[in-house]
């Protein structure tokens, strides 16, 4: 044997070693994402392709579940719900959430103790703000109506509320509101109205780091240009913080999309109800899945549906950040 | 002057951070209350007996307690979430070192891979991991609850860049002197890495406590439920017995709070490194 052949044969051993040593670290963490995380994905994408019963697959169904739902008006029910609650969450919560953060940000006192009570909600269980905020939005004894009394406002039926908001609003001024236009069930803003508490914590966190890393500088250029509070901000902060302000809409949006535990457990009898005005999307893959005739298939269709509309927002995300944000 | 110009930003803050506490206070004096109090309609602005219940009782809390076996509940709770973060922990730590500091083919390829599973939606893979798990003869069994969460990406992800930041040349140095590679990764890297494994595990902590879909799907008897799903059904359960209901939610809740209040920077800070981050 050749010096050389004998040096090659080392490089090869060397890398197939490597090789084998980097297997060895990450096959428990491997082995575990692909037969929970990656095989279900698959198979998700297989079995929506089959007529299920009771989790038992009776027969190829190749596109015809795809297309059922084109006409399935509960689907498009669910879609049209969760919608409305993305709608009502995103904007609010950003708003409220930069709003608030651009007010810690005043280098003002107790700051850490108003960071710690806003993001409270955040680590608090989603049934435990469930079963409270159901409780808060008794019509008769609870306590969101008790405000409105107090300041002199109706007290409404909240979660067992069908009437849309616009259509209530519209019929206080007198007004009788074509039924496309009433909006999302008053049961529908006040699950959206928990989740805004829940959940704007942690935006306002998010928040307040972008703000935090932006360079005093920029500051105190505005203020010796002269410019006012609210010219710094749409001329300071505002781009400087939108990476951000990227992320946090689309995070938000995400998320809410895939809301299921509040119309869970704030919703019943059943569950989505009034009048299917709260039912969204994962819940409607929850009932053909699990409650309804095990319905597998189907409830993969669905799925995947909403797997696409939360792939084209990452990919939007992604565009998006690429291409505006470089700013320093 | 200065002052004076933040009493009004103070004002603002201090409304929000009251509609942020108030509905805690709402469950601690409901769960208080006896029956016939909760049926009172409240008066906002009165501190009792909206605020303040006439008669505090703790009776609540006794029943909620032995009513349902909530003590198991948050035993299979702590039991799990010890195994979670645990193997967590141990997954992680050697997969974002391979990743981190090995050099093999397709190791980029494969990472990217991993992390792009964390884009699909859990009501995508709820379904058909029921029926894996089903075939595995795992539902209803703690395994159902504890090994899918043993890895998990974003964990991997986050340690993979801590792991990175660590220069190379200490790797070499190291495995020159006789280090050997395991040694490394546990007597160099994990010592400096504690804030990074500080956040995965108290990320694991509140995703072991809080989780609920899984759990509600792949358990169905006590013996297993952790403690949301108990809490969960116990509140379908009750009806009209409010106090009850608060009760429960303020027990379970309370662990998971005291948490947060020893180690609030740490979470808070976790949260706002990984978002910016991720």
């Amino acid at each position: 044997m050749t010096e050389r052949s004998v040096l090659r044969k080392n490089k090869i051993s060397k890398r197939h070693r490597e090789l084998l040593r980097a297997f060895v670290y990450i096959a428990p963490a491997a082995a575990i994402i692909l037969v929970f995380r990656v095989l279900p994905i698959v198979a998700a994408f297989g079995v929506s392709f089959y007529y299920v019963m009771m989790g038992k697959i009776v027969g190829f169904a190749g596109f015809s579940q795809y297309l059922m739902l084109l006409s399935d008006s509960e689907f498009w029910n669910a879609l049209l719900n969760t919608t409305y609650f993305v709608i009502g969450t995103v904007p609010v919560s950003l708003f409220l959430s930069l709003f608030v953060a651009v007010l810690l940000n005043q280098k003002i006192r107790a700051l850490g103790l108003y960071r710690t009570i806003y993001f409270l909600p955040v680590v608090t269980s989603l049934v435990a703000v469930a079963i409270v905020w159901k409780w808060i939005f008794h019509p008769r004894l609870g306590l969101f109506n008790s405000f409105l009394e107090a300041i002199h406002l109706n007290p409404m039926m909240w979660l067992e509320e069908p009437r849309g908001i616009f259509a209530i609003l519209a019929s206080n001024v007198g007004i009788e509101l074509p039924s496309w236009m009433a909006g999302p069930s008053l049961a529908l803003v006040a699950i959206t109205i928990t989740n805004l508490w829940r959940g704007i914590g942690y935006n306002i966190v998010i928040f307040l780091a972008g703000l935090q890393s932006i360079p005093n500088e920029y500051y105190e250029a505005a203020r010796i240009d002269g410019a006012n509070r609210f010219q710094t901000f749409w001329k300071v902060t505002w781009p400087l913080i939108s990476p951000t302000t990227f992320y946090v809409v689309i995070m938000t949006t995400i998320v809410s999309f895939q809301v299921f535990t509040l119309v869970y457990l704030m919703t019943g009898s059943p569950v989505g109800g009034p009048l299917g005005t709260t039912k969204v999307l994962v819940y409607y893959i929850f009932e053909k899945g699990f409650e309804s005739g095990g319905d597998m298939g189907y409830a993969s269709c669905v799925a995947l549906v909403l797997f696409v509309i939360v792939l084209g927002l990452t990919l939007i995300q992604r565009r998006l950040i690429e291409h505006r944000v470089h700013y320093y | 002057m200065r002052l004076l110009r933040r009493v009004p930003i103070h004002i603002v803050l201090t409304i929000g951070a009251i509609s942020m506490v108030l509905p805690f206070i709402w469950m601690v004096s409901t769960s208080l209350k006896t029956p016939q109090e909760t049926f009172i309609p409240p008066d906002f602005f009165h501190l009792r007996p909206t605020w303040i219940p006439d008669r505090i009782v703790i009776s609540n809390y006794v029943q909620a307690w032995s009513e349902v076996p909530f003590p198991r509940y948050f035993l299979n709770t702590i039991f799990i979430a010890i195994c979670t973060v645990f193997g967590v922990l141990i997954t992680s730590c050697l997969a974002a070192y391979a990743f981190a500091k090995f050099d093999f083919p397709g190791r980029d390829p494969i990472f990217i891979f991993f992390l792009s599973m964390m884009i699909v939606p859990q009501a995508v893979y709820l379904v058909p991991s029921f029926i894996i798990l089903s075939k595995l003869g795992w539902v209803d069994t703690y395994l159902a609850l504890i090994v899918p969460w043993l890895a998990q990406i974003f964990s991997i992800f986050l340690l993979r860049q801590q792991f990175r930041t660590i220069p190379n040349d200490y790797y070499d140095a190291a495995l020159i002197d006789g280090c050997s590679r395991m040694g490394f990764l546990w007597r160099v890297l994990v010592p400096l890495s504690k804030p990074t494994l500080v956040t995965i595990g108290l990320f694991s902590l509140l995703g072991s406590w809080n989780t609920f879909i899984w759990p509600l799907i792949m358990t169905n008897s006590d013996k297993i439920r952790p403690i949301q799903v108990g809490l969960s059904y116990f509140a379908q359960e009750q009806g009209t017995e409010y106090g009850l209901m608060m009760a429960a939610a303020t027990f379970c809740v309370a662990p998971i709070i005291i948490v947060y209040f020893i180690a609030q920077r740490q979470v808070i800070e976790s949260y706002a490194r990984s978002g910016i981050k991720g």
